[in-house]
């Protein structure tokens, strides 16, 4: 189980890195085993930055983040390697994320020159080949390719069965399907399905809500590096309480229904407010809403006073 | 105006041969019609919208003919088509938001902009700002430089300046693409507002987002491999789509409210064929679970229905509901 | 998608063989490395040709051209040819030693700053800022004060350590943008070193790059290397391009009219550094396709 309390990054540019740069502030999730976690965001929300957090590519300024009972911003060396074994991810971009002058199998013999260096090469070969099995690929058209001469389709599933090779508890899908045509971003959605019925747990990063609605349990909604609301994905998307979620349901564009000159339906009174008059005093307070389901003050980051 | 492509062969030369990326496209736009492009990566439709403006050197043009407004539109001489681009025909190129000069104001730009395309910027200001004031944009940003506006904000810049002229025809190639959400559905209603508005006679809205196209479209054009696959009026295509391209096209976006524990969605296997040595018959055919042995032959892009046309030989055996072939 | 997606997607042709083909067309890149060949074989085989200490007394006094001593003699006898030959050798080796100490410095501080950022750019910037401001001649003339006997070693040496900044400078700003890359970010989660990400995935991505780089430090190496033997800070003993015009000058070449003495020298490093840098511009439209006129 992955932890994430009131985890913060905060850039700091300027001259002398004297102004402050929020980038994620006071995030906190869960993603358990066997669970899809839907992190939903515009460009500009942390959603990335969180996925990089997690796998510790970049710092982590405020919070804890925790793997069971490990800290995850303190590991080094073998620990953060043995960190890697559970925790992988996949990028949005498959052609930048496979460097373009070797063969694909060079993501793979990355992975066996740190993990698998004791295995024969038919060990080795027959492993890959299982991993390739999941994910619906063969070895024997694949591997020998330069990443361009592949489809993006099929690179994102081969980045996938990369993260397989490993004892991959977690897996950080950071938009992994809004480089992929319809017709292949299905295929790819319904792998990580078939990866969460084997017991991985899945963090999906992205912007696309029919997508996160789609494939996840739990969805987080995050606008400007804060949590607005989250829960149950079907509490969530059944029941929009936050502005800014109701906002972005009905500006998807849906195949069934035009959109009309609805106005978006007023969500009444904030519900922080009504569970604590005073104000949230500056933190992210997430009020309950129904059970799984919490949403944060209307006005966070309005800089209005409750 | 109305816009009548017949036959319309563009390849791009490269060291290995031509590349084929149209090879063969046939339609009609009526006056006052948004005609939605859509298809998937390689399959043709940026090189359609590029090519009824621009031939970049690459591109040549191997067959078919062009009528706009009942005159030839000679899109293959690049001096020739200077009188029409910008004031007859003109187009929001893909990317075009991340195209602006970053060390230009806004207002500098569209100035050197006219200048070039010989109209005085201060003859036309009033007009250019009375439209920047209708997408939702305040004057103040003509004096911004690209860096301060969002991309929503730079792509509806964008959309007035193409269409300050009042083309007949415009196109927009994938100008929702690198949006949020909420920009998406202002630029595409901005859009379908210049055709309401009588800004642009006719638009092609090329993209590969079938349900913002849903929305504004009226009619939709379906584009695989270089070629045209079906055709129709936006409602009939998603109620009786009869290309089983089409078809499992649809099948496989997920709309709000599908989820994957309740109905599994299906893609399609396989990959487009290459355009450098596409293969003969339907394009389609490798991928399709309804080919037959007719397939080995090419189907022609016929009319089923008024307004309806389809390039596959099993069109009539497909009159189901849509779900019946994921 | 664009022209330009579409056709990278379906051409089946190899990126080594689109090189090849290109570089067998290239005019700058055949006609350079045509004249640079011509000079290292002149190089290598000159002195099999007239073997023997290039600066024994062999022949006539200052006498022109002609059969027997092809670039004629220097006021005291000298075979113009055999030093011309002599010096092309070690006008090569303190260009390529110089040269190479330059590159290897300049890489391991370009990789290292653009790639770990922060606190050891800033320290490495300023190590750069540092050389690069240094008078290098007046540097020079204190060491020479010092060295009774130089060699080109030494020459290469000092060369080296002065010639380095502005490599690392482009070296760092490359990796800067190469570092941000997810194939980077996908090696480091695979738990690769620091050291083994820039020398396996880095590093390669760049090796165009890197071999232009060279190519500049070399012909800049040789064109130093020729400067300071012209003023005479080069190397005590033998004989190099820039010797022989020293010599040339100091013993009134000019106004005794004896041009055989100094023409082949200076033709020869015109020739040899200009070949270099055009074959740096020719190699650079090679590998970047965006600056082939198609």
């Amino acid at each position: 189980m992955l932890t994430l309390d009131r985890v913060s990054k905060v850039y700091k540019v300027g001259a002398f890195g004297g102004t402050e740069l929020p980038a994620v502030r006071d995030v906190s999730f869960t993603i358990a085993p066997g669970e899809v976690v839907s992190l939903i965001g515009e460009s500009g929300s942390g959603k990335s930055t969180i996925g990089k957090m997690i796998l510790r590519l970049i710092g982590i300024n405020g919070g804890i983040i925790t793997l069971g009972d490990t800290n995850v911003a303190t590991l080094k060396g073998a620990a953060l390697r043995d960190y890697y074994r559970e925790v992988q991810g996949v990028f949005q971009d498959p052609f930048s994320s496979c460097n373009p002058i070797f063969k694909v199998e060079h993501i793979f013999s990355l992975v066996r020159g740190v993990y698998f260096h004791s295995l024969s090469g038919a060990e080795w070969r027959s492993k890959v080949a299982e991993a390739l099995g999941a994910v619906a690929l063969e070895p024997g058209q694949v591997l020998h390719k330069y990443p361009h001469q592949l489809s993006g389709g099929q690179l994102q599933r081969l980045l996938v069965a990369r993260a397989l090779l490993l004892d991959t508890k977690i897996l950080v899908a950071d938009e992994i399907i809004s480089m992929l045509d319809a017709s292949t971003r299905i295929d790819v959605l319904n792998l990580l399905g078939e990866l969460k019925s084997r017991g991985l747990g899945i963090l999906f990063i992205t912007h696309d809500l029919s997508l996160g609605n789609y494939i996840s349990e739990k969805t987080v909604i995050l606008r400007r590096g804060r949590v607005v609301e989250m829960g149950e994905t079907s509490k969530v998307f059944g029941n929009p309480t936050h502005p800014y979620t109701r906002m972005l349901i009905a500006s998807v564009p849906q195949l069934h229904k035009r959109w009309g000159d609805e106005a978006i339906a007023d969500p009444g009174p904030c519900r922080v407010h009504a569970a604590s008059p005073s104000g949230p005093a500056g933190t992210a307070l997430l009020v309950e809403v129904e059970p799984d389901h919490s949403v944060a003050c209307f006005r966070i980051d309005e800089g209005v006073p409750c | 105006m109305s816009l009548q492509v017949n036959d319309l062969r563009v390849y791009y030369r490269t060291l290995a041969g031509d590349v084929k990326a149209l090879d063969g496209v046939t339609f009609e736009i009526a006056d006052g019609e948004i005609m939605g492009l859509a298809g998937e990566s390689g399959c043709g439709k940026t090189t359609l919208g590029n090519s009824l403006v621009l031939l970049d050197g690459r591109m040549k043009q191997v067959g078919g003919t062009v009528m706009l407004d009942g005159a030839p539109l000679p899109i293959a001489d690049f001096n020739e088509m200077r009188h029409f681009r910008y004031r007859d025909i003109s187009i929001i190129p893909q990317y075009a938001m991340s195209a602006l000069n970053p060390t230009r104001k806004i207002g500098k730009m569209i100035g050197e902009l006219l200048e070039s395309r010989d109209v005085r910027y201060r003859e036309i200001r009033p007009e250019l700002e009375r439209r920047l004031g209708l997408v939702g944009l305040g004057l103040d940003v003509l004096q911004r430089y690209p860096i301060e506006l969002s991309g929503g904000m730079k792509q509806r810049m964008v959309m007035v300046v193409s269409t300050l002229l009042d083309p007949s025809l415009l196109i927009a190639d994938e100008i929702t693409s690198a949006l949020d959400v909420s920009s998406q559905k202002a630029v595409a209603q901005a859009l379908q507002s210049f055709r309401d508005q009588k800004f642009v006679r006719s638009m092609i809205v090329v993209t590969h987002d079938v349900s913002i196209l849903y929305q504004i479209a009226d009619t939709l054009a379906v584009m695989y491999a270089g070629k045209l696959a079906e055709k129709a009026a936006t409602d009939v295509m998603m109620q009786r789509a009869k290309h089983p391209y089409t078809r499992m096209l649809i099948a496989s976006l997920p709309e709000v409210g599908v989820r994957y524990t309740e109905h599994k969605l299906t893609g399609i296997a396989g990959t487009p064929p290459s355009l450098l040595n596409p293969p003969t018959g339907c394009r389609f055919r490798d991928r399709c679970p309804l080919a037959i042995e007719q397939c080995a032959e090419e189907p022609p892009f016929v009319e089923v229905e008024p307004g309806h046309s389809v390039a596959c030989w099993r069109a009539d055996d497909v009159a189901a509901p849509k779900d019946s072939v994921a | 998608m664009s022209g330009g997606a579409i056709v990278a997607s379906t051409e089946s042709v190899g990126r080594r063989r689109e090189i090849l083909y290109f570089a067998l067309r290239g005019k700058k890149v055949l006609i350079s490395s045509s004249i640079l060949v011509f000079f290292a074989v002149i190089a290598v085989a000159g002195p099999l040709i007239r073997p023997g200490d290039p600066n024994a007394f062999v022949g006539p006094l200052a006498a022109p051209p002609d059969g027997q001593y092809w670039f004629g003699t220097t006021t005291f006898g000298q075979d113009v040819f055999a030093q011309f030959a002599s010096g092309l050798r070690a006008t090569f080796t303190a260009g390529l030693l110089g040269g190479s100490i330059a590159a290897l410095i300049g890489m391991a501080v370009g990789f290292v700053a653009g790639y770990r950022g922060g606190v050891i750019d800033e320290i490495l910037n300023m190590v750069t800022n540092v050389v690069l401001v240094i008078p290098t001649l007046a540097l020079l003339i204190v060491i020479t004060a010092y060295l009774s006997a130089r060699g080109i070693f030494v020459e290469a040496l000092f060369i080296g350590l002065t010639s380095w900044p502005w490599a690392a400078r482009a070296i760092r700003a490359q990796t800067f943008s190469l570092a941000t890359r997810d194939f980077v970010d996908l090696a480091r989660i695979s738990g690769v070193r620091s050291l083994r990400v820039i020398f396996s995935e880095i590093a390669p991505n760049m090796s165009s790059y890197l071999f232009l780089t060279f190519i500049l430090l070399f012909g800049g190496a040789i064109l130093i290397a020729a400067s300071l033997d012209f003023i005479g800070l080069g190397p005590t003993e033998g004989t190099s391009l820039g010797l022989m015009m020293y010599n040339a000058v100091a013993w009134s070449a000019l106004p005794l009219g004896l041009w055989w003495w100094f023409i082949p020298p200076g033709i020869g490093i015109t020739a040899i550094v200009g070949s270099l840098y055009v074959l740096n511009v020719g190699l650079d439209e090679i590998f970047n396709p965006r600056l082939r006129e198609s």
